[in-house]
């Protein structure tokens, strides 16, 4: 994703540098190689890769009733082609064989979709027309489906556990208390925003401290609202669109303090840039994704022990399946809901540093750009079941990073939506749920 | 510090196009939760579709304005049967977070590259109101709604309320619209068909018992709802240009909250709600900066001027926990049944 959208920003800038070189180069055609002078009008291009000309490159043009030409660039990446009729369409092809390797033809973000190396154009009134193809390292045409294929799986892998963390902290909270969580997202932010003050404050060499401490900080912040806001209003026994509409107000308020506090640019946590290395092909990891990744499955895996196995764990699902058995049976549901608020903030804090790295930068509103997918996640996999909220995420964090394959990047976040829509219209209880949630 | 000019400039929010948007959006959001108990969290796509209908349908299709602010509309309607016919089964908060992901995927489309010739991406829209069409059209947009101002040019009114003939002529337009829209609920609530849309509020097995069709009477209120939240939007898009950045969850959650202050289950609650919410939004963004830029505050007035919204939330909070019927609605006309 991050390769995918600096690519693109870079083919724009080289795109909008060939664009002003063409209406240049028109001024001078004479240098190009030139294919049917005789016809009265003109279609001339240049094809460049970060402003230096390309030769040899072979450009086929054909158009309406039958005209075909072939013409290949000079030393300046220039070629002009007559043709024999204005105000018709004829389709310039780049003959991606004769580029040199490793670079292909890149999108133009005009438009976007189609096979950039094939373009049509329209020769209008004027008569002549100037085209330009943006040449770039050859993301798209070069790349076999297969290295793409595997690039998106692990970056969809890596996504995946990383909202995995923030939901199965949501479903618990849900589970257990039944609060839709909006301000989730908050807490999200909170991990990132809190190792990033703490670097701020003590050095970058001290990360390894300050990310433990931002988790700590997380959890107090989770033990607090439990404490000042939640448990009162368990007390007074609030409905649960109340409660949902209390986290969408704290959510906002929480918020917008850390855009004061923290403005609306985008800061980098320390080694967010770091170096990628190849692993094969053209598939590249950076070592933070791999030690990300890790750490996630190992947090899962402790997480998944401790619920299955611990005390307090086992009391937790008791009070999800069943609150008042459970508190007729002897568990203290006001405290194991205060630990499952702390857990829940620290695992959302971790997967919030982690988001970090990820986008990469923080910003006083990342938790919310992900609200929806953890929604998605926890609701594909099984309203209040931890184990559903993991298979959910993963399937989410995939599906995004895969779906980029087939449809614009900037959709990619509308599959895992219409995924959510979809999955509570036929299945409403989720993969791993039990119909009777569903009220 | 200029109290006198921050005091005028607050109180001339009480009839501003965009207080008008608000309300009427509100108003639908009264209907779907207030009279409906429709927890509908995507109210922000319902006015994007609207403002965006209008737009379109005047640049692209080449309408005249009028004729596209009903395509604004019939694109609202559409969405709400979409919404509608699969989700208005499921239970509370699940059709909270069907209509939220619904609009967030309306703004998503809206904003995407892909539909760039259409919607503008990023950019969004503009020139559609004319006169003088756009750049690249110059006939586009000529007869458009500025045009249609009767009203001569000059400034009209008093101080806080003087303004140029397009100022007031949007808000004439816009205060008829709201009667007219105010009226009409009225009307809808105290009649049979309200009582049932109430009756389903509070009990829909009990409603359905008595042979009534639930889902047809949901899917008439979400309509209905919907298409005052693309008045709403359409409000906005003959007030300035519509760009796809206004139409996010938040907008969404101000309106609960000029709807929660006003009282969701009252007819004029939305319009005080939303008269409430925006004076003092303007009042507190320009008293903080003035504030701190006076040294009377610790803050930038950068950071002086994002108070509203920390204070726009936590006073929702409180709101539900301490007066969930709002300021004007009847606390035994129960808010918040399930």
């Amino acid at each position: 994703m991050r390769t995918m959208s600096t690519m693109r920003r870079l083919a724009s800038a080289v795109g909008a540098f060939v664009l002003a070189f063409g209406v240049l180069g028109l001024a001078s055609p004479a240098q190009a190689d030139v294919v049917n002078p005789e016809m009265p009008f003109k279609i001339s291009g240049n094809v460049q890769n970060k402003g230096e000309p390309i030769a040899g490159v072979t450009i086929n043009l054909t158009g309406s009733s039958g005209y075909a030409a072939t013409v290949m660039t000079d030393a300046e990446g220039k070629f002009t082609a007559g043709v024999p009729e204005k105000l018709a369409d004829y389709t310039v092809t780049v003959d991606e064989t004769t580029l040199p390797d490793g670079i292909a033809v890149i999108d133009n973000p005009a438009t976007e979709f189609i096979e950039a190396n094939v373009q049509t154009v329209t020769v209008g009134p004027g008569g002549r027309v100037t085209m330009n193809f943006f040449i770039g390292q050859g993301e798209r045409h070069v790349t076999s489906m297969f290295d793409q294929v595997v690039q998106r799986l692990i970056s969809g892998l890596n996504f995946g556990l990383m909202l995995a963390l923030a939901s199965v902290g949501l479903s618990l909270i849900y589970g257990t208390t039944g609060i839709s969580n909006f301000a989730h997202a908050e807490l999200v932010t909170f991990g990132a925003v809190a190792t990033f003050g703490l670097v701020a404050v003590m050095g970058e060499g001290l990360l390894w401290l300050a990310i433990p401490i931002a988790l700590v900080l997380s959890g107090v912040l989770g033990w607090g609202l439990d404490a000042a806001l939640w448990a009162p209003l368990r007390r007074r026994g609030m409905g649960l669109v109340q409660l949902m509409i209390v986290s969408i107000g704290l959510s906002l308020g929480i918020r917008y303090t850390y855009q004061f506090f923290i403005g609306g640019k985008t800061e980098q946590l320390p080694g967010s840039g770091a170096e990628r290395f190849n692993l094969f092909g053209s598939v590249s990891l950076s070592m933070i994704d791999i030690v990300s990744m890790g750490v996630s499955v190992l947090i899962i895996i402790v997480f998944a022990w401790w619920l299955s196995t611990s005390k307090i764990g086992k009391a937790t699902r008791a009070i999800s399946d069943n609150p008042s058995l459970a508190a007729s049976s002897g568990i203290d549901v006001d405290g194991v809901v205060r630990i499952v608020w702390i857990i829940g903030s620290v695992l959302a804090g971790f997967s919030g540093i982690l988001w970090a790295y990820f986008r990469p930068g923080i910003r006083w509103d990342m938790g919310g750009q992900i609200l929806l997918l953890i929604f998605a996640a926890t609701t594909l996999g099984g309203l209040g079941t931890s184990y559903g909220a993991l298979i959910g995420s993963l399937i989410v964090g995939i599906l995004v990073e895969g779906s980029s394959l087939f449809i614009p990047s900037d959709l990619k976040y509308v599959g895992a939506l219409v995924v959510l829509i979809g999955i509570l219209l036929f299945r409403p209880q989720g993969i791993l749920g039990r119909k009777e949630r569903v009220g | 510090m200029d109290f006198l000019g921050i005091f005028t400039s607050s109180i001339s929010f009480i009839i501003a196009p965009t207080t008008i948007a608000y309300a009427l959006a509100t108003l639908g959001l009264a209907l779907h939760f207030g009279f409906g108990g429709l927890l509908n969290m995507g109210m922000a796509g319902f006015m994007a579709l609207g403002a965006y209908g209008y737009a379109i349908g005047i640049l692209s299709f080449g309408l005249p304005w009028y004729l596209a602010a009903f395509v604004g509309i019939a694109a609202s309607i559409v969405f709400a049967l979409i919404l509608g016919i699969p989700t208005l089964r499921l239970r509370g908060d699940y059709l909270a977070i069907v209509t939220i992901a619904a609009a967030e995927i309306v703004r998503l489309m809206l904003l995407s590259s892909a539909f760039g010739g259409l919607t503008g991406s990023a950019d969004g829209l503009s020139g559609f109101n004319g006169p003088g069409g756009t750049v690249t059209n110059p006939t586009v947009g000529a007869g458009g709604f500025n045009d249609s101002n009767p009203i001569p040019p000059g400034d009209y009114g008093f101080v806080p309320f003087l303004d140029n003939e397009r100022t007031w002529y949007l808000r004439i337009v816009g205060i008829v619209i709201l009667a007219i829209a105010i009226f009409i609920v009225w009307r809808l609530v105290n009649s049979p068909w309200g009582r049932v849309i109430k009756g389903i509020r509070e009990d829909e097995d009990a409603v359905r018992s008595l042979g009534k069709n639930v889902f047809a009477y949901k899917m008439q209120a979400l309509i209905i709802g919907g298409v005052l939240g693309a008045l709403g939007g359409l409000m906005l898009a003959f007030s300035t240009n519509v760009n796809s950045s206004v139409y996010v969850t938040s907008l969404t959650f101000f309106l609960w909250t000029a709807l929660l202050l006003g009282g969701a289950a009252t007819v004029f609650g939305p319009l005080a709600g939303s008269i409430i919410f925006w004076v003092l939004q303007a009042f507190l963004g320009l008293v903080f900066p003035a504030l701190a830029e006076a040294g009377l505050m610790p803050f930038t007035t950068i950071q002086a001027a994002q108070i509203k919204y920390i204070i726009v939330g936590f006073a929702l909070v409180l709101l539900v926990v301490f007066r969930p019927q709002g300021l004007f609605g009847n606390k035994k006309e129960l808010t918040f049944v399930k």
